[in-house]
């Protein structure tokens, strides 16, 4: 067991079960299927694991995970995940804020965004042999974004180490964000200039916004984005409204201010 | 010849016989729901398998003539049954999504009537499927003349087009199986048109 603090952040919705959590996942690399994850991520090699740190910040290089954790403090983050695809769960992540590994880089005055990157070794991670995105799946957020204390960079799960499929053995999560936004199996962090490019939005710019906040009053083209199925309810649980920045707009409502959400999706 | 020799062996298996044959499905279906072995979303997986079951109906009720053209099998007395039981399983995928999946929230649904083109060509589906239902009968054949009929049973190529076509619009990236789907429904349309353009040059010649 994981030894973690509680955080203030954390919702005191129940969370889903382990079962659900690690038995349901987006993780393209892995196949296209939900239950493909976890059955196809138990050939990933997550120890040694390495993230390379670059771009603007003053001590880029090659970081050992182990080196990354040591002296950082984990807590466990109940949050909220609202998928894209209108479905949700309550999932209690362990790790720490991004904000805390960007400050001990040295992030320097003209980094604007932060860019993420997935791992890419295909004899592992069987969904790369296919073409079903273009790897490696890659994310980003504005700088103000990747230091908002919601933002964690996550180890584990439950207490435990993080299941292969759900990103192990570091990722990213944005609760305020669709569920794509939060990149799996990180192994590299840059920070840039430029608006990065994201892997979704490459695949198509009109239903992937950059930001991807979640936004019950901005419906993806193909779907609306009013209400949400929470997994696990059973049978008959009736369906949720979504709620704007899925419920965390207290904490980040106020780095949006000014923009037309509509326009900036 | 082998064909005959099919069809003679086909002779004495009537086509009531795919009702229950297509029924397993969901016969497995329901099973499944109560052993827990459809995963921790089975409303999706329901909506989806029974999607996809019409579809698999719809193609084969498709193939049907196109085999007959090609190797001389007929399965032509089956057809009405796997046509029906096409309805069927699109009924059941509608009555998912109606009643498990988007719960009778109307404003959703009047929304998604409106704005979504995966929705309205599944609703256009569904909708085309009514009379073809309705009127498959033989009572409905005489009433409406064997090539009225016919002509009426065309909507079957609306309904797998708009079936197919539904399944590409709502997945996300470019998955192998609705590209399957459309690809074989727009194949054996195709083989139709073929044939029936070389008929109508060859009356013309």
């Amino acid at each position: 067991k994981i030894a973690t603090v509680p955080s203030a952040f954390s919702t005191d919705e129940t969370p889903n079960s382990i079962e659900e959590i690690s038995g349901y996942n987006s993780f393209y690399e892995f196949g296209l299927d939900k239950g493909d994850p976890a059955a196809n991520a138990g050939a990933l090699t997550v120890d040694p694991w390495a993230v390379q740190i670059d771009g603007l910040v003053d001590k880029p290089g090659n970081y050992d995970l182990g080196d990354i954790l040591s002296g950082v403090t984990l807590e466990e983050r109940i949050y909220r995940l609202r998928c894209v695809e209108a479905w949700s769960m309550v999932i209690p992540w362990v790790g720490f804020e991004l904000a805390t590994l960007l400050d001990r880089v040295g992030v320097q005055p003209s980094a604007k965004f932060v860019a993420f990157e997935t791992l890419v070794r295909p004899e592992e991670m069987p969904g790369q042999r296919g073409r079903s995105l273009d790897w490696p799946y890659r994310e980003g957020l504005r700088l103000d974004e990747a230091m908002n204390p919601l933002t964690i960079l996550a180890t584990g799960l439950y207490g435990e180490e993080m299941p292969k499929q759900n990103g192990a053995p570091i990722r990213l999560v944005v609760p305020w964000k669709y569920g794509f936004k939060s990149i799996k199996s990180i192994v590299k962090i840059s920070l840039v200039e430029a608006m990065p490019q994201t892997t979704w939005n490459m695949q198509n710019a009109r239903e992937y916004g950059f930001y991807s906040n979640v936004n019950p009053e901005v419906d993806h083209p193909r779907w609306s984005q009013a209400s949400e199925r929470r997994i696990g309810g059973g049978f008959f649980a009736p369906r949720i409204e979504t709620q704007m920045f899925n419920g965390y707009g207290e904490q980040v409502a106020q780095m949006y201010a000014g923009q037309d959400l509509a326009v900036d999706f | 010849m082998l064909a005959q020799r099919i069809n003679t062996a086909l002779r004495a298996v009537p086509g009531w016989v795919i009702y229950p044959l297509a029924l397993i499905p969901l016969l497995l279906l329901v099973w499944q729901t109560f052993s827990g072995a459809l995963g921790v979303d089975p409303v999706k997986a329901i909506e989806h398998r029974l999607g996809e079951v019409a579809l698999q109906l719809l193609v084969a009720g498709l193939a049907i003539t196109p085999l007959r053209w090609a190797t001389g099998v007929s399965l032509i007395r089956y057809r009405r049954a796997v046509g029906l039981m096409a309805f069927l399983y699109v009924v059941l995928h509608l009555a998912t999504w109606l009643l498990l999946d988007i719960q009778l929230r109307w404003a959703e649904i009047g929304a998604d009537l409106l704005k979504r083109p995966y929705i309205m060509l599944g609703m256009l589906g569904f909708a085309v499927m009514i009379p073809l239902a309705l009127t498959s009968n033989n009572a409905s054949i005489r009433r409406l003349g064997p090539a009225g009929w016919a002509r009426l049973h065309k909507l079957t190529y609306v309904a797998a087009l708009a079936g197919a076509l539904h399944f590409l619009l709502l997945v996300k990236a470019w998955p192998l199986e609705p590209m399957l789907y459309l690809g074989g429904v727009v194949a054996l349309l195709a083989v139709r048109a073929i044939r029936n353009g070389r008929r109508a040059v060859a009356r013309t010649a």
